[in-house]
């Protein structure tokens, strides 16, 4: 075990060493750099002065030149400069995070809530008319994108209560804040609860298929007990991995959600950063993004591991 | 093969398996979500094709005087802000969404293959780079994957199609492998080592053939996906160019400001991706269903 969690770490440091490899060399490719936007938008050029930015920037360096200064940045704690704002990359990031989270987590919680009990619900009563229903409503969930999900919450909004549920960073009261979170964590939580309810639906009916199911039943255990007991706590292991892999998921959603409603969280912000060309600020977020991904597949590999006795990992 | 079990599951269950066309008809009616998902599909492809029949009204031609006119005058589904026909902008944004779907999910499975195939038929050093390189791909969400992608290409159809293709590429190549490395160990392969067959030859003659069933259902199952991350893409402003009609970009174009003045903005070009998507969504079981039994829930 051991052996096995070093040689998982290492193998995560060197995807992550990857990531910033790739993603530095893609953002530079780019042809033109956030001088030559701010210079468009301006519209006059002094070649002295641009040259001037753009050695201030450390953007006349050589790119493994630029990929050192930012590694070595990283490891003393510097994230840099945004271009656009001037200030630390790292006080831009960190006050937007918790607005994230915030979100992140009341989706997660809304597609738990939902997605489970109704994948249960539908495998049980696998073939009933409640289970075409549900499936069909899985399959739709999927197939709405969450940014018009969102849009079509706005006008339900705008239709009965003439207000739109706008972003404010002083909410009244905790009913409130809750209120303002929820209505967009529910737009990007019902697309992550609908790939729930399908995996726990097909993860159930592969449990309800074995023979200690059988076993169970033939012994005289009621249905209940055998749907609750036996056979959805095995059905659960394969749906922490999806649980796992929602995180990855959420981020998609949340990146377009925050753009509809408008919230100043680091999903947004992202794509501001993109537009910008704020080499910086676009960096750190996508390995901030790779760190989380990464981290919660290790936790889940070791999940499994507390979860099933069966699986013992050498290495 | 897996063609032989449909085959033998066709008539153990009583079908007329004589003619191509009761087949079918069997199966619409074994499947029937999967029989109205390839009728959303026909109507999706036909549309596309057909764009330019099915329109009275240039999608690219704005007038002023009809800026945010609703539905009606032959204006059917409305106006955008800039007067041009919502109705022939989403029958044009059709053909977009399909060419960037079936492109990004081809150029997609084709890397994927490739690699999955080198991967799994090779081993060796070759494997271990190859599993390292989708490791790093697979950390990134497929969204700010092709967000970055998109970014660093440059907006073009052609990029947007590039930038959704590579991040499929892990997924697709981690089945090919799977499949290839059950596969090599086959009598069949064994023997055409055998008698002396080149690798090369082996791979893409015996072992490739062979993975095409679980590849069909992976494409289909990614259609839908594509054609989403193209629409966010869009939407964000990352994705197709004007004067392209994109249903993403309509829906930014329409965004807040829109949604109390405008709601057909907002409704159309929403239902004609989730239409889609819904479509390739119901297909892609359906597929799976037929061509990968042991998945059949």
């Amino acid at each position: 075990m051991a052996s096995y969690l070093v040689r998982r770490l290492l193998l995560m440091i060197l995807t992550l060493f990857g990531i910033s490899i790739i993603i530095f060399t893609l953002l530079r490719i780019v042809p033109g750099n956030v001088v030559d936007i701010l210079f468009d938008a301006g519209g006059f050029v002094d070649p002295a002065e641009k040259a001037k930015i753009e050695a201030d920037l450390g953007l006349d360096k050589s790119i493994p030149m630029q990929y050192a200064a930012w590694i070595g940045g990283l490891a003393k704690g510097d994230l840099g400069h945004s271009y656009v704002s001037e200030k630390r990359t790292i006080d831009e990031i960190l006050p937007r995070i918790p607005i994230t989270a915030r979100l992140a987590v009341l989706a997660l919680m809304f597609s738990v809530l939902f997605g489970l009990p109704l994948g249960v619900l539908s495998a049980v009563r696998q073939n009933t008319r409640l289970d075409y229903v549900l499936r069909v409503v899985s399959l739709s969930g999927l197939s709405l994108p969450s940014f018009w999900l969102g849009m079509l919450i706005l006008m339900a909004f705008v239709a009965t209560t003439d207000a739109f549920p706008i972003y404010s960073a002083a909410p009244e009261s905790f009913w409130q804040a809750l209120l303002m979170y929820s209505v967009p964590a529910a737009a990007v939580g019902f697309r992550s609860s609908a790939l729930l309810m399908r995996m726990t639906r097909s993860s159930m009916l592969e449990v309800l298929r074995q023979d200690y199911i059988r076993t169970a039943r033939s012994k005289g255990a009621t249905e209940n007990s055998v749907n609750y007991r036996h056979a959805l706590r095995n059905a659960m292991l394969p749906v922490v991995t999806v649980i796992g892999m929602e995180a990855a998921f959420l981020i998609g959603g949340l990146i377009v959600t925050e753009t509809v409603f408008n919230i100043p969280g680091v999903a947004r912000f992202l794509v501001e950063a993109i537009r910008w060309r704020d080499y910086p600020i676009v960096q750190n977020l996508v390995m901030f993004v790779a760190v989380i991904v990464v981290t919660v597949n290790f936790a889940v590999d070791m999940l499994y591991a507390v979860l099933d006795p069966r699986i013992k990992y050498s290495g | 093969m897996q063609t032989n079990e449909y085959a033998a599951e066709l008539s153990r269950a009583g079908a007329n398996v004589g003619g191509r066309w009761s087949a079918a008809l069997f199966l619409a009616r074994r499947y029937p979500l999967g029989a109205l998902g390839a009728a959303i599909m026909t109507l999706f492809v036909f549309t596309a094709l057909f764009a330019e029949f099915l329109t009275v009204n240039d999608p690219l031609s704005t007038n002023s005087a009809l800026s945010l006119a609703p539905p009606g005058n032959g204006y059917w589904l409305g106006a955008d802000n800039f007067g041009r026909d919502v109705y022939s902008r989403i029958v044009f944004g059709a053909r977009i969404s399909l060419m960037v779907g079936i492109g990004a999910t081809s150029l997609g499975c084709f890397f994927g293959v490739t690699l999955g195939l080198l991967s799994g038929y090779l081993s060796g050093w070759v494997d271990l780079l190859i599993q390292r390189l989708i490791d790093i791909m697979q950390a990134l969400p497929l969204l700010v994957l092709a967000l970055v992608m998109s970014a660093a290409l440059g907006p073009s159809v052609q990029n947007v199609i590039l930038a959704i293709a590579i991040p499929l590429i892990p997924s697709v190549a981690r089945v090919i492998r799977a499949n290839t490395l059950a596969l090599r160990e086959q009598p069949f392969v064994e023997a055409a080592r055998a008698i002396g067959m080149s690798d090369l030859r082996i791979a893409l003659r015996h072992v490739l053939p062979n993975t095409l069933a679980p590849l069909i259902v992976l494409a289909t199952a990614q259609l839908g996906s594509t054609i989403l991350v193209e629409a966010s893409l869009s939407f964000l402003g990352l994705g197709i160019p004007e004067p392209f009609p994109s249903w993403g970009r309509m829906l930014s174009e329409s965004a807040a400001e829109y949604v109390r003045v405008a709601p057909w903005l907002v409704i159309f070009p929403g239902i004609a991706i989730s239409l889609a998507v819904f479509g390739t969504n119901l297909l892609g079981d359906a597929v799976r269903d037929i061509l990968d039994p042991r998945q059949r829930t």
